[in-house]
């Protein structure tokens, strides 16, 4: 080993060793802000709010009894939807 | 009414039960009724970091299944006065544990006790899953290093929209930080984060700093919470921890390197242990 190369390998090693505590918060901050916004939605509450005024327009329904769900699992995401429409007979006695 | 806390963190091997053991006797030695219960089924350690493995008789999937009482199934602590443990079933898998049957033990300790520690295992599955869903408190135990602070920050993600605060639009799971295995020397070398860089990535209060210290591996060597080594500092950074858990103002230890005298640069180093 000339010592060219041995000067160059200490250089390496010590750009290598410099803060990696800043590298590893630099990366961690791109990866969880990433993570977050794929673990929730922004559009979801909007969403369920505008399905529900879709909703009542056809049917009477309670707010609480529209459910908006985003599933992840793997490689796609599952959007549910749940809504619990009134009896038929509730219904006859609210158009009454 | 007790308060419940579980003790979680995602990553294994971050601390969880070294923390659920010092916190609950912590607790107990302010006087506090605490229970703590081992949420690692098929996988349980509570009992041997407590101390206590040969006086497992029943555990918590028999309380579960009501193949045991509640009172057989809890272990008084012999140390520590107000405390006590409930361990997990060795011989059975997670799936065991139900949210009905979880609720209906945690209902039952509810009257009798002031804490209800919950030592989560880790991951994300049904075992972890049943450990937080009913808690109050979240104390997420974390180690300056990256792939522990991603996971401590996927399971706030799942405190804050699977528990049951979450489901039932109650007020939020109370979040705390619990940094463990810090090391100040090297934060300063630049060569671990810094309990001010795990805070602003995770945005939750700092509940305590705990150093990396051999006083924690002798204590779990011989079955005593580390928090009853009172002197080590270790034991001195959860009492902290506790207190601040209680509401009190207290001054973080063991957050700048130690200056080191001439002996202790000599003879020191035995003592450092290498992760």
């Amino acid at each position: 080993m000339t010592l060219v190369d041995f000067l160059e390998k200490l250089l390496a090693r010590s750009r290598k060793g410099h803060n990696t505590a800043k590298l590893a918060k630099e990366r961690l901050q791109i990866i969880v802000s990433h993570e977050r916004k794929q673990s929730s939605p922004d559009f979801l509450p909007l969403l369920q709010q505008e399905l529900i005024n879709v909703i009542a327009k056809y049917v009477k329904i309670d707010k609480d009894q529209v459910k908006v769900e985003l599933e992840r699992s793997g490689d796609c995401s599952i959007l549910e939807l749940n809504v619990t429409l009134p009896s038929s007979k509730m219904e006859m006695e609210n158009t009454a | 009414m007790a308060k419940i806390i579980v003790v979680t963190s995602g990553k294994g091997g971050v601390g969880k039960t070294t923390s659920s053991a010092a916190i609950s006797t912590g607790l107990a030695l302010r006087g506090f009724k605490t229970v703590v219960i081992d949420f690692d089924v098929g996988l349980r350690n509570l009992d041997l970091v407590m101390g206590c493995e040969r006086r497992v008789v029943y555990d918590l999937i028999n309380v579960v299944n009501g193949e045991s009482s509640l009172r057989q199934s809890l272990i008084k602590d012999k140390r520590t006065e107000n405390l006590y443990i409930l361990p997990a079933s060795q011989t059975r898998d997670k799936d065991a544990l139900t949210k009905e049957g979880v609720e209906r033990v945690i209902n039952e300790l509810r009257n009798d006790f002031d804490y209800i520690v919950c030592d989560s295992p880790a991951g994300i599955e049904k075992g972890a899953m049943m450990a937080l869903y009913f808690s109050d408190i979240a104390i997420v135990v974390t180690n300056p290093e990256i792939s522990s602070v991603r996971d401590s920050d996927r399971i706030l993600g799942i405190l804050s929209s699977k528990s049951r605060r979450a489901e039932q639009g109650m007020d939020g799971v109370v979040e705390h930080l619990l940094l463990t295995r810090y090391s100040p020397e090297r934060v300063v070398r630049g060569d671990m984060l810094s309990v001010e860089d795990v805070k602003e990535v995770l945005a939750i209060p700092l509940l305590g700093v705990i150093p990396e210290s051999p006083a924690v591996l002798r204590a779990s060597n011989s079955g005593e919470p580390v928090i009853l080594d009172a002197p080590s500092d270790a034991g001195q950074a959860y009492a902290d921890a506790v207190s601040r858990l209680l509401g009190e103002t207290v001054p973080f230890r063991f957050i700048k390197p130690q200056k080191k005298g001439i002996f202790r640069r000599l003879f020191g180093k035995a003592e450092e242990t290498t992760v």
